[in-house]
């Protein structure tokens, strides 16, 4: 049922999510139909740049730019997860 | 509404390592806020989970206490708000708290039977800004949603259902499960599909109040359930992420019991008509327990200080099979409602679970439910006057 994802894709966050920052929470939130979920640091950086406008091949450049590890194979990760779960879309 | 305490989606993503490990993490914050507007409804579901004497409740809170709650409620750093009832839709400030609930940051859900929900209201919650609506549907024909609930509802419910996707607001159809609607369950994902909803939830009626009243005429057979679970499978597989669905199983067949709201006193708050602050929708039932209220106690000192909020917070105040069990942490020794209900004690482990010394009781539900030699008995509707509770010992 996971799709592939792949690096031209353009993704977005699904239209009912609600993506922002919680200060009591001290964290990213991702706010749905009867749920939540509390982003940790990359998975909140991943989420930012699902807007619609960036590649996966983007999104991997940028956050090569603040992460000195490779990322790459975290960013896959996290976007398969999030497409199966119908967080984020990808763009046709 | 039935209880759905295993069905909260709470996660927090871990992706540091490098892998993606889904952990429950609430910080002690009464994330989930849920308001019962009122008991009042026009449907007479006979699995209910409004108190037996729901009647009773006349002083619901004003829109300017409900606003105090909202408000403080924000404060101590609630996110999820549920609207629900009786019918929330009953009362006529629900448009005016939705706007102020969003205002505020609230992510809001209306959980609605659909009855006066008119398409001039959704417009209006449209504009006020909430953001989803868990519409209940009890069958997919019109003949049985009604034997169900009570009244003919049905085609308006239909009606509903296209008007709140007209408007664009994501939509949760909320089915709960019993033996007489569990082998509907192709039918009802081909409604849910038509309609296009973005979820759909299986409820498996949990039995408490109304639904105890009725456990054996609903338990649905393990036949039944492996044959539902099936075709669930297969419409996952065909449809993908399009839309999620739910199946919560009656946890009377599970060995192990459910994580009930995450935990006694964890990250949910619930506050009844009567501005009585409840750590669970049916937490009531617990007798000996003497409720908060937020007429007379602050929201911050009930969540952090009331004795009722700390009764069954942690693990300090279980008993064995719990007290030295390696799962305590995940699902916290069940539901204390249930273990009070089969078991007379708050604080022994859920029935549910095999290691408890009584889940014989649950055991023998079961068994009598599949008995040929069991007589049927007839349904108990939720309405005034169908049951007396004047002949019990009970505090509220």
């Amino acid at each position: 049922m996971v799709e592939t994802i792949t690096a031209n894709n353009i993704v977005a966050l699904a239209p009912m999510y609600l993506f922002r920052w919680e200060e009591p929470q001290q964290a990213y939130i991702l706010l749905y139909p009867e749920g939540i979920v509390k982003l940790n640091e990359t998975g909140a950086a991943i989420l930012k740049y699902c807007d619609s406008t960036h590649t996966v091949e983007e999104i991997i450049t940028k956050l090569s730019e603040i992460y000195t590890t490779d990322v790459s194979e975290s960013v896959y990760k996290f976007l398969e997860v999030s497409y199966a779960k119908g967080w984020i879309r990808i763009k046709p | 509404m039935p209880k759905d305490g295993s069905e909260l989606n709470l996660e927090s993503l871990e992706l540091s390592s490098g892998s993606s490990e889904l952990t429950l993490d609430g910080l002690g914050i009464p994330m989930w806020l849920t308001l019962e507007m009122t008991y009042r409804c026009p449907l007479q579901c006979p699995w209910c989970s409004n108190p037996l004497d729901f009647d009773k409740f006349k002083n619901e809170l004003t829109t300017e206490e409900w606003k105090k709650v909202l408000v403080d409620g924000r404060k101590m750093g609630a996110l999820q708000l549920g609207f629900t009832g009786g019918e929330p839709m009953l009362r006529d400030d629900i448009e005016e708290l939705v706007a102020y609930a969003d205002e505020l940051g609230y992510y809001t859900n209306l959980i609605t039977s659909g009855i006066g929900l008119t398409p001039n209201r959704l417009q209006v919650l449209k504009n006020a800004g909430l953001k989803q609506i868990q519409l209940s549907i009890q069958a997919s024909d019109r003949e049985l949603n009604h034997k169900l609930v009570g009244v003919d509802v049905f085609d308006q419910k239909m009606a509903v259902a296209e008007n709140i996707k007209a408007q664009g607001f994501p939509m949760v159809l909320n089915i709960p499960i019993c033996k007489q609607n569990i082998d509907q369950t192709r039918s009802m994902l081909e409604m849910a599909e038509r309609l296009e909803v973005e979820y759909i939830e299986f409820a498996n009626i949990q039995y408490y109040n109304w639904a105890l009243l009725n456990r054996e005429e609903f338990m649905p057979s393990r036949e039944q359930l492996v044959a539902a679970e099936e075709i669930v499978k297969e419409y996952r597989q065909r449809l993908g992420n399009k839309m999620q669905i739910y199946f919560v199983i009656p946890d009377y067949y599970d060995d192990r019991p459910k994580a009930c709201m995450n935990g006694w006193g964890n990250i949910h708050l619930t506050i009844g008509p009567d501005g009585t602050a409840l750590p669970c929708q049916e937490a009531r039932v617990i007798k000996g327990l003497e409720f908060p209220n937020v007429r007379e106690q602050s929201l911050d000192w009930i969540w952090n200080n009331s004795p009722v909020f700390n009764a069954y917070r942690g693990d300090d105040w279980m008993k064995e099979p719990c007290k030295s069990c390696d799962e305590k942490e995940d699902d916290h020794g069940g539901c204390r409602c249930q273990a009070f209900l089969l078991t007379g004690d708050a604080t022994n482990a859920d029935p549910v679970c095999s290691k408890s010394p009584m889940h014989n009781v649950v055991e023998s539900c079961v068994a009598n439910t599949a008995s040929p030699h069991r007589v049927e008995r007839p349904l108990v509707f939720r309405k005034k006057g169908a049951i007396t509770t004047d002949f019990l010992d009970r505090s509220s």
